[in-house]
């Protein structure tokens, strides 16, 4: 398991918005996390490289493992472990300068500076999402002025730069047109080969789509996880079933 | 949690009850073609065959809401069974409307070769067959898998009075006054009402696949037909 979860509760102060979860995430594999607005599920996603520890009042028990180590241990290193477990967010956001820059960003706060070397992995991880093409003759243009699909694609070369072991992904393709929204999903099934992933989605086509597991969230709980096969066609909870067929919402 | 997809819920509830009235129409076809080939009543015979158009005009509108829901609606889970068994099993009562099509239509040629005891076998063999697909359809209604299993069993019964009128025919052709091609059609009905048995056993295995997303094996067709013929 590239990441496991072990009985983990979250409170914001005095509230509790997650009650006990535990889910294994399998190193290559694609895992989607699916409930209605306010079941938790962006909350746990944020557990998983700790962003969650930049809100006042969050207090988090049990335990999360990368590779085997607590993540929640005293002696992490957050920027490593922010570098290790990267994160795409719902709404494309690209810093203010160059297509370029924005790729090179991460390396140079690591520290690397050889232009030829930059060069080479702004390249690769613009072609790594399927972007190279389409702005090779532009890497010196500003960001802000890409598709919001680009601009998507953007983000997420961003994140691989600086190669991380797994990507979250907080409903990456809410703010795309459906066309946008293909080119990120086939990108998902691409890069997998070399990225563990963990999507946060609210189209159940999507989650069955491009995931190869699935799980429930409700009410801050984990209701069900499984092969994503599984879930959408023969779910072993009620609440799954009610939720995934459009039940209630 | 607040309900929603209502229309779509609705309309799932239509094909359902699309398939069931179909299949309450073929086996009212089934019970009607062989009273009207026991009675040598060819006007009963000729309303059966005429009566099948609107059993096949069924399965194409049960096909059209089927496409229609799966384009629209992206059905999943039980919802996608109720489509995937909607298709299956309309396609396996239209084969049973069919089949007391050509019933009828031996009914309507003429006085059918029949004494009391082969008049006997094949009234056993419909009533057996036309039960199999009463409840396959009570089942379907009901979603009761129990029932479903029942008349999977039935089957068996079926066949072993299949081989009765088969033997019983074969020694009425060479041992009546009746011509040989005329006690051949009766073959032909017995083995229609047969081939109506498996398509109840055909229902019922969707039944069950549609309420525990199990798939059953089928069993080899023509078992009973192997056994008759050697």
């Amino acid at each position: 398991m590239k990441m496991n979860v072990e009985n983990l509760n979250l409170f914001y102060g005095e509230h509790q918005a997650l009650f006990d979860v535990g889910l294994e995430v399998p190193e290559h594999k694609v895992v989607a996390l699916i409930g209605p607005s306010g079941c938790g599920k962006s909350t746990f996603l944020r557990t998983l490289n700790r962003m969650n520890d930049l809100i006042d009042g969050v207090r988090v028990e049990g335990e999360i493992q990368l590779d085997g180590e607590d993540i929640y241990a005293p002696e992490t290193d957050l920027v490593q472990l922010r570098k290790r477990v990267g994160m795409v967010f719902q709404r494309p956001n690209p810093f203010p300068m160059s297509i370029y820059d924005n790729v090179a960003y991460g390396c140079r706060v690591h520290g690397l500076k050889d232009k030829k070397k930059l060069d080479e992995i702004v390249e690769k991880s613009l072609r790594g999402a399927a972007l190279w093409d389409e702005v090779k003759d532009r890497l010196n243009a500003s960001a802000m002025g890409m598709s919001g699909g680009q601009q998507q694609r953007l983000c997420i070369a961003r994140v691989m730069a600086v190669e991380p072991e797994v990507v979250l992904m907080d409903e990456p393709c809410s703010a795309l047109d459906p066309i946008s929204t293909m080119k990120i999903e086939e990108l998902v099934a691409e890069i997998k080969k070399d990225f563990t992933i963990v999507m946060v989605t609210h189209n159940m086509q999507q989650a069955a789509r491009v995931s190869d597991f699935t799980a429930f969230f409700l009410n801050g709980k984990l209701i069900e996880h499984d092969k994503t096969d599984v879930i959408f066609t023969k779910p072993h909870d009620k609440k799954t079933e009610d939720y995934i067929t459009g039940r209630f919402g | 949690m607040e309900k929603t997809r209502q229309e779509y819920i609705h309309d799932l509830a239509v094909v359902q009850d699309k398939v069931h009235q179909m299949g309450i129409m073929a086996q009212e076809a089934v019970k009607k073609s062989v009273k009207a080939l026991l009675e040598n009543d060819a006007e009963l015979a000729k309303t059966v065959m005429k009566e099948d158009d609107a059993i096949d005009d069924m399965i194409i509108d049960i096909e059209d809401d089927c496409i229609l829901l799966i384009a629209k609606q992206q059905p999943i889970a039980h919802d996608l069974r109720v489509i995937a068994t909607g298709f299956k099993i309309s396609t396996d009562i239209e084969r049973i409307g069919d089949h007391a099509f050509d019933i009828a239509r031996v009914a309507t040629t003429g006085k059918a070769p029949l004494d009391d005891e082969r008049k006997k076998l094949i009234r056993e063999l419909a009533d057996c067959s036309v039960e199999m697909v009463s409840k396959a359809m009570e089942a379907y209604r009901t979603a009761d898998v129990r029932l479903a299993d029942e008349v999977r069993h039935t089957d068996k019964a079926m066949d072993e009075i299949f081989n009765r009128t088969f033997y019983s025919l074969s020694h009425f052709i060479s041992n009546s006054t009746y011509p040989p091609e005329e006690v051949t059609k009766l073959l032909f009905i017995a083995r229609f009402l047969e081939r109506i048995g498996d398509h109840a056993v055909n229902i019922a295995e969707w039944v069950v696949y549609l309420e525990t997303a199990e798939r059953i094996r089928s069993r080899k067709k023509g078992d009973s037909l192997d056994k008759a013929i050697g």
